[in-house]
């Protein structure tokens, strides 16, 4: 039971940060048709990014939780950037282009900003300050921490605030209308670009918070931190519908748990035969099972051509 | 007659040509240029290969790397000390082949109601999966063993005297590989011009009208993922016995893009245009490899950044710049070309 | 005169939404039948279902004395149906020729190995391809369009191209949907003259028009739907005077 409990645990948090993550490419593939690639390496930029301030601001006397929310509205505001840059310089011009040349120039994307963070800080396994408490508490026999507790916390908060967003406010409204008919929602004068942008900007916001909740995690952050998650999230966005944000969130969140449920318990159902380091082919074998028996994904709708 | 003439001088030109390059470039540049044209040649059969699934029928596959694994393996068991087994080339390259076309079925079925994007998220997660599954079959029967690979595979070729004149292996490879491109581009073209063909552009251009016209397209499209996964599977042979070693770390997602982008780049659908991307982004990135290092030295007097992670960026960065520059690649087809400049216009219009 | 087509009881619903209403329609072999009816009536989804697009959710259809099982379109054209489409679904990179040349996919049988080894059974075989796809090309008057590019035809010549491919497949029964579409009186008129073509050479012909004029000079006879169900099924003299037609198209008159 215990066991039961843990991994849950972890899958929630795993999943939070997951579905932080499933966000951005599920609101960039909603209005764009675009898997963007490079969304992972938006979230390694923001760890990095924040990583890099706040050991900076370590020498100071300042109190952590202030220190770690410095780190974050600087990363955010970069990643913010980086993600508009991306839009404008990568992405644009190619709007009309044929789908498979926006997807191997975010592949491109992905490539420059996986090296560039390389060279910027080099290949080795950066260790994360600990700037939140590390108290734990003991919850039905199992343990959770406080990091942990902050990540799901963080992560439903944002989660809430971008449904609100774009469920009541006007600005959420043009979004929806342009993922659903960017001509008509253009004659009815929403600003399609403005529109794009903004999504680019607060997937990569997304992206940032991820960033960060990740490294404090595992308390660690690396060049090559934002491949596989990039992956398991847009996996994860697929499974709960490739552009319905609630699917997003459904998604990563299933996805987390599973994962983490596989790990603990993968060895007792194949008689140890199969360990946890197939942890990750689980996550991929659900993927694939879901959609074979539901092609648009969990909250996907049924797209059914019109003769 | 005029023109069957010219098509003979024409092949029979190209043929003496291929015959004297490995001589032609160990002469002029090394050994180690030899090796590379070994793996141009490769690449050329397993961009071919994927041209089936993307260029003709239209299936993003991003996992391709699996089939070419798949062949590399089989031969792998089939002919190390692995298992002790040490059969002959020609009995394991079919056997890859087989193998690889029934797990290109095998992957392929479940992608077939799925629309293009979820059709590449799995094709990517299967190939991740092949690869785990390459890195964990060591326990607990052995089969793969596991992250350290197999090494010792035998050589594909052995030096053969030939009227006192010494061919070593290094040579016979690459005639080996040489022919079995031209095969497999003989094989691919052929493809291209008849009715399975057809049928495969018509799915690609609406696969509704398609099925209407009376194509069953479930069992073209295994079809198309079946033959691209055997040529992947040959080449995967071929290479293990080229580099008497195989791991799980060259059968990754980063080898399926380079493999997906030599399609791209070179043009997709496009039988010359994909043997070029194929050529052009082996020999670059070694080309730069080669000089990087020298050139900085000449120029700054010390290396600032390390050719390797240089090539990375600058391979990132030339995708960006030919997909926002000449989307179709660098010979596409005339047919890909019209397709481009048709969305351009009608993106234009909207 | 023989029945070729005989739908029974067809429904069809998407979610809350009734679109087929126990419809049913007796085609006969050698005429050219009519489907007409208010837009949205369900003339086009009558379509889906009996092409195999879409699985009907009650009913049968019986084509040439046996059921019809529309699991899959592609089964559905080897059975003997071929259909064209509302919005014109062209293979648009392809040339005429080529287009036409796929539609004898059906009763062409050269796979793989025919393919790589280009035996003398596939050369012969895809020597006819052409040859018949050129035929057809002819038939329907575009024989000078054949290497151009089907996107780059007019839409006269595409909804042409369109047919000559669905006859490519030898049907029994040739499905038009909507064919007059966007055509001016003189295109209409050689539109005709092709669909009695059609029917002359043995091809019975289904088609769904707005075009009453069209539909009336050329249908033997005529169904016509509304709010998907069948309310009229005669020929073109008496549906005309159907007061339930008249109402379904113009309304009812306004009382006082």
């Amino acid at each position: 039971m215990e066991t039961f409990v843990q991994q849950l645990i972890n899958g929630l948090t795993l999943g939070s940060i997951y579905a932080l993550v499933a966000l951005g490419y599920t609101m960039v593939y909603g209005i764009l048709g675009l898997i963007n690639f490079a969304h992972g390496e938006v979230v390694m930029t923001g760890a990095l990014i924040a990583l890099a301030v706040c050991k900076a601001l370590l020498a100071t006397a300042l109190p952590p939780l202030l220190i770690l929310l410095i780190g974050l509205t600087v990363a955010a505001a970069a990643c913010m950037a980086l993600g508009w840059t991306i839009e404008r310089i990568a992405y644009r011009p190619l709007r009309n282009a044929p789908r498979l040349a926006p997807l191997i120039t975010a592949i491109g994307v992905s490539i420059v900003l996986q090296q560039l963070a390389m060279l910027f800080w080099g290949r080795s396994y950066h260790s994360v300050p600990a700037l939140l408490p590390e108290t734990t508490y003991d919850i039905l026999g199992a343990r959770i921490s406080a990091v942990q507790i902050v990540i799901m916390l963080a992560a439903a908060i944002s989660m809430a605030g971008l449904i609100v967003l774009v469920q009541r406010s006007k600005m959420g409204r043009a979004m929806r209308a342009t993922a659903e008919k960017p001509e008509v929602a253009a004659l009815m004068g929403v600003d399609a670009n403005r529109i794009i942008s903004l999504t680019f900007i607060i997937g990569s916001a997304l992206a940032a918070l991820a960033g960060v909740l990740v490294s404090a995690n595992y308390g660690i952050a690396h060049y090559q931190m934002g491949f596989l998650l990039g992956l398991k999230a847009f996996t994860a966005a697929v499974l709960g519908g490739i552009g319905n944000i609630g699917g997003a969130v459904l998604g990563g969140i299933l996805l987390g748990v599973i994962e983490a449920m596989g790990a603990g318990y993968i060895g007792d159902l194949t008689g140890g035969v199969l360990g946890s380091n197939y942890q990750d082919v689980f996550s991929f074998m659900v993927l694939i099972a879901v959609l074979v028996f539901r092609p648009s994904g969990l909250m996907g709708e049924k797209v059914s051509e019109r003769a | 007659m005029q023109d069957l003439k010219k098509k003979v001088l024409g092949t029979a030109l190209i043929g003496v040509a291929l015959a004297i390059l490995p001589f032609l470039i160990g002469m002029g540049f090394g050994n180690a240029w030899i090796r590379m044209l070994d793996f141009a040649l490769l690449y050329i059969m397993l961009a071919l290969g994927l041209n089936i699934v993307v260029g003709f029928a239209g299936l993003l596959d991003l996992g391709y790397i699996a089939f070419y694994a798949v062949g590399a393996y089989v031969y792998a068991l089939l002919a190390s000390p692995h298992f002790g087994l040490h059969w002959p080339l020609w009995a394991i390259l079919p056997i890859g082949a087989l193998v690889a076309g029934v797990f290109g079925m095998v992957l392929g079925a479940p992608t077939l109601r799925l629309r293009g994007d979820y059709l590449a998220i799995v094709t990517l997660g299967f190939g991740e999966i092949i690869r785990i599954f390459l890195n964990n079959l060591n326990a607990p029967v052995n089969i793969t063993n596991g992250p350290k690979g197999i090494a010792g595979i035998d050589p594909l070729t052995k030096s053969i005297d030939l009227f006192g004149f010494q061919l070593n292996s290094l040579y016979l490879n690459y005639y080996l590989f040489v022919v079995l491109a031209l095969l497999i581009v003989v094989v691919t073209m052929r493809l291209e011009d008849s009715r399975l063909g057809r049928a495969w552009v018509a799915i690609r251009e609406d696969e509704i009208a398609a099925k209407a016209c009376g194509i069953n397209t479930r069992n073209v499209k295994l079809l198309a993922f079946a033959m691209g996964a055997s040529f992947g599977g040959v080449a995967g042979g071929l290479f293990a016995g080229f580099q008497q070693f195989v791991s799980p770390e060259s059968f990754g997602l980063f080898e399926s893009i380079m493999v997906l982008c030599m399609v791209v780049l070179g043009g997709m659908g496009n039988i010359p245009g994909v043997i070029l991307g194929a050529v052009v982004l082996t020999v670059l990135p070694e080309v730069f490899r080669q000089w990087a290092g020298p050139m900085q030295m000449a120029l700054f007097g010390q290396t600032y950044i390390d050719p390797e992670s240089m090539r990375l960026l600058l391979f990132g960065i030339a995708l960006i710049l030919v997909m926002r520059f000449r989307p179709m690649g660098l010979l596409p087809s005339s047919r890909r070309k019209a397709e481009f400049e048709h969305a351009a216009e009608e993106g234009a219009q909207a | 005169m023989t029945v070729l087509l005989q739908a029974k009881d067809i429904a069809k619903h998407f979610g809350g939404i009734r679109a087929l209403k126990d419809v049913s329609l007796t085609i006969n072999a050698g005429e050219i039948y009519g489907l007409i009816g208010p837009n949205g009536a369900g003339k086009t989804t009558f379509f889906n279902v009996i092409t195999g697009l879409y699985q009907c959710d009650g009913g049968e259809i019986i084509f040439a004395g046996k059921p019809l099982h529309v699991e899959s379109p592609h089964e559905v054209t080897g059975a003997g149906i071929a259909r064209t489409f509302q919005n014109i679904r062209l293979f648009a990179e392809m040339s005429a020729l080529e287009n036409v040349m796929v539609g004898r996919h059906l009763r062409s049988k050269s796979g793989v190995l025919g393919a790589v080894f280009r035996t003398a059974a596939t050369r012969a075989e895809e020597a006819a391809i052409r040859e018949k796809a050129t035929g057809l090309l002819d038939y329907v008057g575009i024989a000078a369009k054949a290497g151009i590019r089907a996107a780059s035809l007019s839409y006269g010549d595409q909804r042409r191209l369109e047919i000559a491919r669905a006859l490519a497949t030898e049907p029994k029964l040739l499905a038009l949907d909507e064919p007059a579409a966007g055509m001016n009186a003189t295109e209409t008129a050689g539109l005709r003259a092709l669909i009695e073509k059609v029917r002359a050479d043995g091809t019975t012909v289904l088609l769904i028009e707005h075009d009453v004029k069209l539909i009336m000079g050329l249908c033997d006879r005529v169904a016509v739907l509304d709010y998907g169900e069948k309310i009229a099924e005669d020929v073109p003299a008496v549906v005309q005077k159907d007061p339930r037609v008249v109402s379904a198209y113009l309304g009812v008159p306004y009382e006082q």
